[in-house]
């Protein structure tokens, strides 16, 4: 039979050394989560803890205030997913059954044209805008992911509703649905593989976004989990143990969703990024 | 059935316009104004608040002369090149062996997809403690010079480790694209070359990478676009330094509120939007050409 029916030994070694790079630092992330003070100083990042310090975790809570910065890192992306699926699809519905009409057109491309603004460029006025609107806290962040999202999710949505007949709504609307029914009963369900690859990638846009909430939200006590963690490089700069407790309890969240999930995250992924 | 129907000009249900104009204007304020408020601030010499004057294109001629702004620009497009070629020759070495007969395919696809979902500023941090202090423990005992202080304080060297967090880190996304590039080459191709004799490597070059050459070309200028907005991985190892030898364009522009210089670096950051504007226009003739074959 031909050669590549059979199981490659070779390449499954392969794989699983250099799979090591993954997962050695993340390795070290827990054994020095783990460590105490003497064990962590030494500079042996791949030495198995002994005795285990639990208490780090406590420490790291209190110092980061973690209570707090993951309630304004749930909320900044818990309303941005939402926002993000229900404000694009809605509008790239609105777009694609009215196609015909030019000005909706161009306001598609309008949109679309965001695609090539990288942050960077607009982030000086975004943070003065903002601040004098008063929403240069978790509500500014949230209304910006779903701007900055809207480019790529509308044009994700509109791809896949203009391929839909519309004999489909025709006949809803023949039963004297409305518009907004239409949508819901009929359409919103027929976009759930694209509205879950855009909620994927909402989540992991706003769950681990740095850049956005660290120049957006003013007031340093309502930072979102990734930025708090600063205080380990100024303050506690020493602290190596307690610092990747608090490293690991920044990951865990998303590594556990995705342990869970990988199989949908993967598939949806795949689907925006070949889009 | 296409979408040419009858064009009887209905009238359009108004709850369409509720979707479409909020939305436009929240658009519209998010991004729009915020990009013409720092075009037309970059002519003038604004310091962020206060009055200002217009002075014409005179920040853009400073921008041309000034040694720290055109260091970010090397510095942001080297790096850039590099990460981005060390990403895809990685990614698609692994696509390769991902989509090969291997055992434990799932475990191990989950494996080099995991650091997508992790925040890059935190394992910028744990990396930035193995570089200080890992590594140099390990060059002192075994006695490599160079490797026994922190490669982060090395003005030669920091670059280095920041290509390496943000190659860690960018993979996934590539890989998935070259996994979904390699899965449509046809199986029947490889087997017809099999029957010919040709050798893994031949195999390569003359079948497989002319078949998903449109994936690598997306995967470059993707990668190209994403790592000229580089920020938090270097924030979170070097910080721009030592010095200031490893400042990106998106740290000097951020250094417009703190320094003074808010116009001039609106003046930076309108060159830098009208070089990712060209590298977007490339990617879009790439796109197009993709959905059409």
């Amino acid at each position: 039979m031909i050669r590549h029916e059979r199981t490659s030994w070779s390449a499954t070694v392969l794989l699983s050394v250099a799979a090591l790079s993954v997962l050695v630092p993340l390795y070290v992330t827990v054994t020095m989560a783990l460590k105490t003070n003497q064990q962590a100083v030494d500079g042996n990042a791949f030495s198995l803890p002994w005795p285990l310090s639990w208490d780090n975790f406590a420490e790291a809570w209190t110092l980061t205030n973690f209570p707090r910065a993951l309630g304004v890192s749930v909320f900044i992306t818990v309303l941005a997913v939402v926002g993000n699926v229900l404000l694009s699809s809605l509008f790239a519905f609105a777009l694609a059954r009215n196609w015909e009409r030019r000005w909706v057109r161009l306001a598609f491309y309008y949109v679309l044209a965001a695609l090539f603004v990288p942050f960077p460029v607009v982030a000086l006025p975004q943070v003065q805008l903002t601040g004098n609107l008063g929403l240069d806290n978790p509500v500014g962040v949230v209304a910006l992911h779903i701007a900055f999202g809207l480019s790529f999710n509308t044009l994700l949505f509109t791809a896949f509703l203009r391929s839909v007949p519309a004999e489909l709504e025709e006949s809803a609307r023949l039963d004297g649905a409305t518009t907004m029914q239409t949508f819901w009963r009929l359409v919103f369900p027929l976009l759930a593989p694209m509205s879950a690859t855009v909620a994927i990638f909402s989540f992991l846009g706003s769950w681990n976004d740095f850049m956005m909430p660290s120049l957006i939200i003013a007031d340093p006590s309502l930072q979102t989990v990734p930025v708090v963690q600063k205080i380990f490089q100024t303050q506690f700069s020493s602290n190596y143990n307690i610092s990747f407790a608090s490293y690991l309890m920044a990951m865990a969240p998303a590594i556990l969703a995705y342990v869970f999930t990988q199989r949908w995250v993967i598939a949806g992924v795949t689907q925006g990024a070949i889009k | 059935m296409t979408t040419t129907a009858p064009v009887i000009r209905r009238r359009m249900d108004p709850v369409y316009l509720w979707i479409i104009i909020p939305t436009l204007a929240l658009f519209t304020l998010a991004i729009t104004l915020p990009t013409v408020m720092g075009l037309f601030m970059s002519f003038t010499n604004s310091i962020g608040f206060g009055t200002w004057e217009f002075i014409g294109l005179n920040n853009y001629v400073a921008i041309f002369q000034d040694p720290a702004i055109l260091q970010s620009y090397a510095f942001t497009f080297g790096f850039a090149i590099v990460t981005v070629l060390a990403v895809n020759v990685l990614a698609f070495l692994l696509a390769l062996g991902l989509t090969a007969r291997i055992r434990a395919l799932t475990a191990l696809r989950a494996i080099f997809v995991l650091p997508m979902v992790i925040s890059g500023i935190v394992i910028a941090y744990v990396f930035n403690f193995l570089f200080s202090n890992s590594l140099p423990a390990l060059g002192t005992a075994l006695g490599i010079p160079w490797l026994s202080t922190s490669v982060l304080v090395n003005p030669d060297l920091a670059w280095v480790a920041i290509v390496i967090v943000t190659t860690w880190s960018a993979i996934p996304g590539t890989l998935l694209i070259y996994i979904a590039g390699l899965v449509t080459v046809p199986r029947e191709v490889y087997e017809a070359a099999d029957i010919d004799g040709a050798t893994p490597l031949r195999r390569l070059t003359h079948i497989t990478l002319p078949l998903v050459a449109g994936y690598v070309a997306i995967n470059m200028i993707l990668g190209v676009k994403n790592f000229l907005n580089a920020y938090e991985i270097i924030v979170g190892l070097t910080d721009g330094g030592p010095g200031t030898s490893t400042r990106s364009i998106a740290m000097t522009i951020f250094t417009g509120f703190s320094g003074g210089d808010y116009a001039f670096q609106m003046a930076n950051a309108a060159i830098f939007f009208l070089i990712v504007v060209a590298i977007t226009l490339v990617q879009l003739r790439f796109t197009q050409r993709g959905e059409k074959a």
